[in-house]
């Protein structure tokens, strides 16, 4: 991963919290300094039951905003890997939900990296904190954010309509990190083996 | 100072208007600018502030009329299609000389069109819009800090030259976070216009708020009188106080190819130009932060210099009339737009410089 | 053995899948438009005008000519096109931002014109397409996007009773108010759809038909608990029942 800038598409069907996971990966970014921006897709497109968003993370300032070929892409549904696997760049990273998009033959020049999040989730009690876990797993990946910084930072972020759930947020968000850290992840050569071998 | 936040763009604008002393808004829904009704239907109750839906953008912009004409900043906002029912109140406003905000988030049209990201109201904002021989000054963010800059500087600007001030921002800008500093909130106080309607502290008589001239002379002076006017907004963007608002120029001095684009797409444009340097392409970029008035002399000295332009934006090709203008005749002038709401990659347009540069 | 067909989609109406959300009236109130109109055996004779609002796309689940109009202007457009095609039955199907805010003036002269034509208010309280704004028939209290207190009568007013009031203009022939929230009102509603169509093809005047309607997605509750509130909360302010009916057709 660059250690200057980190474009990131992020994907999944509306109600994964795909948009509120892309607003804290820029938040984890802006808290540590760096230029960031966050751009939902809106409108008709989300009438379809997808969203996505995109987030740079830069140690300069952004010039566009808008991202054609990402560094990674984070895909939390199969419609989302079709939609977006083709637009990574060579040697870039796609890090998907494993308890939703089942393996197959990815392209062969990105780095994969599968979390079962949503399995993460349940296991601590609410689905719906499966993009917390991908958080967490990002930040274990990222160059720009600051993982100590951002557990501090979390509690703060969760809006005010949602305090209860506060907790849970954070836990997913740790357990994404260690999930990526004790499969020692790093640079995704463990499942990209893997796969070579399909 | 205040710690930056991350904020969407549209909030921005509700935001910025609050801590530049508007305290009235009116308007109705209309995507994709929905987030400013939204924000400043919490917020402007918080200080003491009035919030209303209007039932349509007709009767919205004469709220605004209204509300200008008593002295009050005051701020409206919609997108395209509600843009086009508001030209007739802004036609009235800019006849009577009242200041206010106009926010349009523009979406692709004609008609009812779509609700993704164009730049096809250009002329609609920058030629007056309305009937009758009047100008709006027009500013054109590209970010989210600017939006709030120009927010601000859009209701001083506003009360300086007695003027409606257009925001021009596109759906993506709306719709986008990045971290800002929100400035300092102003002081305003609403009887510090003497001619506004209600206001005590006036020097004495009654003041009136009017466009109708029926003696063709008086008419015809008032007309001179706003021209006028507009000349010293020319110059004051020119080469007077608000220089700071008018263009930047990026990488042009030894630019052999200049692209000319303005809001959400000079961004893109900016990625261009570092990717043609990169490929051994000198490029260079100019931005009109404000569409009128147009930066026409920055074009034209840099005419002098580069060999090319390229004028880009999210429509058939509006503002590139400007720049030919500015650059009238000399130096070739070349377009390329998407529309319908298609936002050009940096890419597509990477391939159009390269093709002007090398045309083989 | 043969089989007698009792549900079949009208013929006026094409096979497109409705785009509304899950439990939108939207699709019922089209589906009894249909079923009038074929049972008057009107399909090919009519012209129908939607403007914006989540039934922009009403062109798409009817075969007959359709007109899209801007927001809140389908009375005047409509007016045009049954002047110039007076043999055509003319609807106009609209929600309540569109015919009771933007477009207060349209709809009221129109209908002071005593205009041939039949309009559909779709009255389910809110700005459905743009995401839940208020509407001027949002109830006092409720709250909205742009409402978030509630709707406070003092700043924004009442729900405005949009039957009541043209049934006070001289014009209209037929002014009703229905719903479509139990299998009985439904039935009202298709009867009071088919007298407005029928008064229209016999030149009599202008037609009105509110039907009050539930927007479960940005009400914010299941279709379920929507229709209980419609009932409970929206009916008491806008009371079923036919509040102008100058030839008598309702008693038949
Ligand atoms: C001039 C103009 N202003 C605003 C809009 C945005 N707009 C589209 S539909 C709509 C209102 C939708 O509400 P309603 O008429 O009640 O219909 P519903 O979606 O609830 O069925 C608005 C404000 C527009 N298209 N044109
Ligand atoms: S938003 Fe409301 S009115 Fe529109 S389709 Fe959905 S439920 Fe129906
Ligand atoms: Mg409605």
């Amino acid at each position: 991963m660059s250690a200057e800038v980190e474009r990131i598409i992020l994907a999944g069907f509306g109600g994964q919290g795909i948009l509120f996971l892309g607003k804290i990966l820029a938040e984890a970014g802006m808290r540590n300094g760096k230029h960031v921006s966050w751009i939902p897709s809106y409108g008709p497109e989300m009438r379809g039951g997808t969203a996505n968003c995109t987030v740079i993370i830069s140690e300069h300032p952004i010039a566009s905003p808008l991202v054609t070929v990402p560094d990674t892409v984070i895909a939390m549904n199969r419609p989302s890997v079709a939609k977006f696997n083709v637009r990574i760049k060579a040697g870039g990273m796609l890090m998907y939900n494993s308890s939703l998009i089942e393996r197959q033959e990815f392209r062969d020049d990105i780095r994969l990296v599968e979390i079962p999040a949503s399995e993460i989730a349940d296991e601590l009690g609410n689905a719906r904190v499966a993009n917390l876990v991908m958080a967490g797993a990002y930040a274990k990946f990222s160059k720009l954010i600051d993982y100590e910084g951002m557990v501090k930072a979390l509690p703060q972020l969760i809006p005010a309509s949602k305090k209860e759930l506060a907790e849970i947020n954070l836990a997913a968000f740790e357990r994404g990190y260690q999930y990526v850290k004790e499969k020692k992840y790093m640079f995704g050569r463990y499942v990209y083996s893997v796969f070579k071998g399909i | 100072m205040a710690d930056k936040v991350l904020m969407k763009g549209n909030e921005v604008i509700g935001e910025a208007a609050v801590l530049a002393g508007c305290r009235y808004y009116f308007g109705y829904p209309i995507t994709p600018q929905s987030e400013i009704p939204a924000y400043l239907s919490r917020r402007l109750p918080e200080v003491e502030g009035v919030f209303l839906q209007a039932e349509s953008e007709v009767a919205a912009i004469n709220m605004v009329y209204g509300a200008a004409s008593a002295g009050a900043r005051v701020m409206t906002s919609s997108s395209s299609p509600g843009v086009s029912l508001k030209q007739e109140g802004l036609s009235y406003i800019a006849g009577a000389e009242l200041p206010c905000v106009v926010v349009n988030v523009v979406r692709g049209g004609p008609g009812l069109g779509n609700i993704s990201p164009a730049q096809s109201d250009y002329w609609q904002a920058t030629r007056g819009g309305g009937h009758g021989d009047y100008r709006t000054l027009v500013l054109a963010p590209n970010s989210v800090q600017e939006i709030a800059d120009m927010t601000i500087a859009a209701f001083e600007l506003a009360d300086r030259f007695r003027n409606p001030v257009l925001l021009l921002v596109d759906g993506i800008l709306g719709q986008m976070m990045e971290p800002v500093q929100l400035p300092a909130p102003l002081s305003y106080d609403l009887n510090q216009k003497p001619w506004a309607l209600g206001n005590p502290n006036r020097k004495g008589g009654r003041n009136l708020c009017s466009t109708i001239f029926l003696d063709v002379e008086q008419l015809e002076e008032h007309n001179w009188h706003l021209y006028q006017k507009y000349q010293v907004v020319t110059d004051e963007f020119a080469k007077g106080a608000y220089q700071h608002l008018a263009v930047e120029t990026h990488a042009v001095d030894d630019a052999e190819i200049i692209l000319v684009g303005y809001g959400i797409i000079s961004r893109i444009l900016k990625t261009v130009v570092e990717k043609a340097r990169k490929r051994g392409i000198k490029a260079g970029l100019v931005r009109p932060k404000t569409l009128w008035p147009f930066p026409s002399q920055v074009l034209a000295d840099l005419a002098a210099r580069t060999k090319q332009f390229l004028v880009v934006e999210m429509s058939c090709g509006q503002m590139v009339e400007d720049v030919k203008l500015a650059v009238n005749g000399r130096k070739p002038v070349f377009f390329f737009g998407r529309t319908g709401g298609t936002v050009p990659s940096d890419f597509e347009i990477l391939n159009e410089v390269d093709k002007l540069v090398r045309p083989d | 053995m043969t089989m007698e067909q009792v549900f079949a989609r009208p013929k006026c109406m094409t096979k497109t899948p409705f785009h509304y959300c899950p439990g939108c009236d939207h699709g019922v109130v089209h589906r009894l438009i249909g079923e009038s109109l074929d049972e008057l055996e009107l399909g090919d004779k009519t012209i129908g005008v939607a403007p914006v609002g989540c039934s922009v796309f009403a062109f798409d689940y009817f075969t007959f000519d359709f007109n899209q109009a801007a927001h809140g202007r389908a009375p005047a457009v409509a007016t045009g096109i049954k002047r110039v095609r007076p043999d055509h039955i003319v609807f106009t199907y609209q929600g309540d931002g569109d015919l009771a805010a933007i477009g207060t003036a349209e709809i009221i002269h129109a209908a002071n014109r005593g205009e041939k034509i039949t309009v559909i208010f779709i009255n389910n309280a809110i700005y459905g397409m743009t995401g839940g704004q208020m509407a001027p028939t949002t109830l006092v209290g409720m709250k909205t996007a742009t409402s978030p207190y509630g709707r406070d009568a003092q700043l924004c007013g009442n729900p405005i009773k949009m039957a009541e009031m043209l049934a006070t203009l001289e014009a209209p022939v037929y002014v009703t108010r229905v719903s479509v929230n139990t299998p009985a009102n439904l039935m009202k509603a298709k009867k009071a759809l088919k007298n407005a169509f029928r008064l229209q093809k016999e030149g009599k005047g202008f037609t009105f038909v509110e039907v009050v309607c539930i927007c479960p997605t940005n009400w914010g509750k299941t279709p379920n608990d929507a229709h209980k509130w419609l009932a409970e909360k929206m009916l008491p302010v806008f009371p079923l029942g036919t509040y102008k009916d100058v030839l008598g057709v309702d008693k038949g």
